[in-house]
């Protein structure tokens, strides 16, 4: 069967301008116990890469700027 | 990927898991002997990894001097767990509970202290008192991994255990790792292996349909219990599920075990109590769904008669340690501790002697069936043992393992199982198009819900097993486009593996008991004669999932019958009115 992609939304959020990502930083990335985060290559950001969130806040608590906030998702709230 | 690089290093111990456990294993094995080469191996990022990744509210199960005696704990577990329980290794855990207490602390671990520096203790289980609050538990994880940097043990994150390594003569040889950003291999040779692969958490579906708002940290889906069991090793009791009463939909405790020492308590839609205690048991969850199916419920936690300052306090305690986004999800609900009591309800089911008793079968030193491989924490078989119990369960296998590796060498392993395994491994990546790990994730769990659920009924639990057989029909269309996917494509097997395991280990045990943990319909009563015993599950030389009883072994703290039958009367009498 041919795999189709689907629409989902992000609970976590990244506020663009407080990341700093582009200077090297990742992180978010490297304490997620779910690896649901990602540097956007591009725009050199981080951001939510797949919706399996455990919504246990590592990735807002560690983050040096403030960057990150962690919604509850959709499903659940 | 048919070139996929496979890594091969060499330990003296190799640790699988690196959340609560795990690190106290390898921080008690290079305390034993620096000498030793310990590895830790874990799935996400030490850092952050497991229950604990935030902290902790409490010590559940704390046997402090002045409070309770070893031979007290002993007694309420094996009560609290209908008597079907090893005690030597309960009581292994008692024992050492306070010099575990007194070790973390003088890490810099902090628990809530009076006045004069003495331990708070609290009570909330139905005889004893065992919960130490941690209102300021959030540096348990910084704790533990400054002390592996300090003892130099190896980490390696974002390594995903697949399946333990056997020698020809039956013992541990190692494990396969696949790095989850990669997909490349690691093999660990191994003197010993401790697994503390956490819970087996992602077995049920939750109510909300959100595949990671479970109970327990979403990256434990029961690997360890599935490597245990491809390993040929014993795992015992996993009829007796964990469920759970949390908050409805965000699926975290509630929590009654902080509430409850300053006055909040489960009640009904009438604001009454209903249970005499709070402490999660099988009795207690039976009364809860009781309460539910009479037209009771729901089910809240109550706190709005409570003063304004302690409404703060626990509110501080619960919104910003161990589950922080508990205050964001009441927020956006505009539920208000003060106005309005919280919405409870019943988890879906998973393993975890952590909290109930379904387990990998460990002795009073931590060693499987298997010589040379420990388990440790939610996944070994020690029942009730909580984040205390980890610790101390993995300081055992850490000190125990220490002194097993000076007397043998390395083993080698089969190249053919381990190139079976890689072939196991990389087959949803070879493939361009099928099912998805989602899909087929979602599927099993829901398949879980639909027949595995409490009541348990025979035809249910047949119907799944058919089912389950179906999905795994289907695994040759699995289909994993990255590292990522394969990671999930991975954990799917393990979670299709402990849906199996859960029915079967349910048809055995021809009985009722735990309260609603092993409610069957067809056999409602418990009966001693047949089973008062363990269940042992494990995979045969045939490779067939087989079944054995086990004795319980003779007591070391006696239990008199009126005794055992206290958390048999949870129920409150005439309904109190509400305070
Ligand atoms: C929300 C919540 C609240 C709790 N509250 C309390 C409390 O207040 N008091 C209390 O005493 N107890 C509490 N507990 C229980 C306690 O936290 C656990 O019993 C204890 O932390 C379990 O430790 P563990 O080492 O077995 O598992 P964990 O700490 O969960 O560690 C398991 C580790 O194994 C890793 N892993 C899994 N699979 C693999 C694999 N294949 N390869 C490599 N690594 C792998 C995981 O990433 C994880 O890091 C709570 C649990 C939860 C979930
Ligand atoms: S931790 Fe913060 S600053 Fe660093 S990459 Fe993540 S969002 Fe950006
Ligand atoms: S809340 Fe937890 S699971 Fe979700 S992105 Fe942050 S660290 Fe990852």
């Amino acid at each position: 069967m041919p795999i189709i992609t689907q629409a989902k939304s992000a609970a976590v959020v990244i506020d663009d301008a407080l990341c700093i990502a582009e200077k090297g930083c990742t992180v978010c990335v490297d304490v997620c116990p779910l690896d649901i985060l990602a540097i956007d290559e591009g725009r050199k950001k981080a951001f939510m890469k797949y919706d399996e969130c455990w919504y246990c806040m590592p990735c807002e608590a560690d983050c040096p700027t403030g960057a990150v906030k962690v919604n509850i998702p959709y499903l659940l709230r | 990927m048919t070139d996929t690089k496979t890594e091969i290093i060499e330990a003296d111990i190799l640790v699988i898991g690196g959340g609560t456990g795990g690190p106290m294993a390898a921080i008690k094995a290079k305390e034993a002997n620096p000498g030793l080469k310990v590895v830790l191996m874990e799935k996400a990022n030490v850092k952050r990894s497991g229950a604990i990744s935030m902290g902790m509210d409490g010590l559940n199960n704390a046997v402090v001097p002045g409070y309770a005696t070893p031979e007290q704990y002993v007694k309420e577990i094996t009560v609290a767990n209908d008597g079907i329980v090893n005690q030597k290794a309960v009581m292994a855990y008692a024992t050492g509970s306070f010099p575990m207490i007194q070790y973390l602390d003088k890490l810099g671990v902090k628990f809530e202290k009076d006045g004069s520096g003495e331990y708070n203790m609290r009570k909330v289980h139905h005889m004893g008192t065992y919960v130490l609050p941690m209102p300021e538990g959030h540096n348990v994880k910084k704790v533990l991994y400054r002390q592996l940097r300090r003892l130099q043990v190896a980490v390696t994150n974002r390594y995903m255990a697949t399946r333990l390594l056997k020698a020809p003569d039956g013992r541990i040889a190692g494990a396969v790792g696949v790095n989850t950003r990669t997909s490349e291999f690691l093999v660990v040779k191994a003197k010993a292996v401790v697994l503390a692969c956490g819970a087996a958490g992602r077995l049920g579906l939750p109510a909300s349909g959100y595949m990671f708002g479970t109970y327990e940290n979403a990256a434990n889906c029961g690997d360890g219990y599935a490597m245990a069991y491809h390993a040929g090793a014993q795992l015992a009791n996993l009829e007796c599920y964990q469920i759970n009463p949390l908050i409805k939909d965000y699926n975290g405790p509630s929590c009654a075990y902080v509430t409850g020492p300053f006055g909040g308590y489960t009640a009904n839609n009438k604001g009454d109590r209903f249970i005499e205690c709070d402490y999660w048991s099988g009795q207690m969850m039976l009364e809860f769904w009781r309460e539910l199916q009479s037209g009771n419920g729901p089910v809240y936690l109550k706190m709005d008669h409570l003063a304004e300052e302690t409404i703060s306090e626990i509110e501080t305690i619960l919104h910003t340690n161990e589950r922080p986004s508990r205050g964001r999800f009441h927020e956006r609900r505009g539920n208000d501790y003060r106005k309005r009591p919280v919405e409870m309800h019943i988890s879906e089911i998973g393993f975890c002697s952590g909290h109930s008793a379904s387990g990998v079968w460990v002795d009073e030193n931590a060693r499987t069936t298997i010589p040379g491989l420990y388990a440790v924490g939610d996944m070994a078989s020690v029942p009730h043992n909580y984040m205390l119990g980890a610790f101390v369960n993995g300081g055992i296998a850490g000190r125990d393992a220490a002194e097993y590796c000076a007397n043998v060498q390395l083993a080698d392993y089969d190249e053919g199982y381990l190139a079976a395994e890689r072939e196991r491994v990389l087959a949803p990546t070879r493939r361009e198009d099928g099912l998805t790990p989602h899909e087929m994730e979602f599927k099993t769990r829901r398949l879980v819900n639909d027949y595995l659920e409490p009541p348990k009924v025979t035809a249910k639990m047949e119907i799944a097993q058919r089912r389950f057989a179906e999905i795994r029909d289907d695994l040759s269309e699995l289909c994993a486009r990255d590292p990522h996917e394969l990671l999930r494509a991975l954990e799917m097997q393990t979670i299709l593996d402990c849906a199996d395991m859960a029915a079967a280990a349910s048809l055995y045990r021809t009985e009722s008991r735990w309260g609603f943990y092993h409610l069957r319909v067809d056999h409602p009563e418990t009966n001693d004669e047949e089973w008062f015993c363990h269940t042992v599950l494990y995979k045969d030389d045939a490779g067939r999932m087989a079944h054995a009883k086990r004795e319980v072994d003779p007591y070391v703290v006696a239990v008199e019958a009126d005794e055992m039958a206290a958390y048999h009367q949870l129920r409150v009498k005439t309904p109190a009115a509400a305070e």
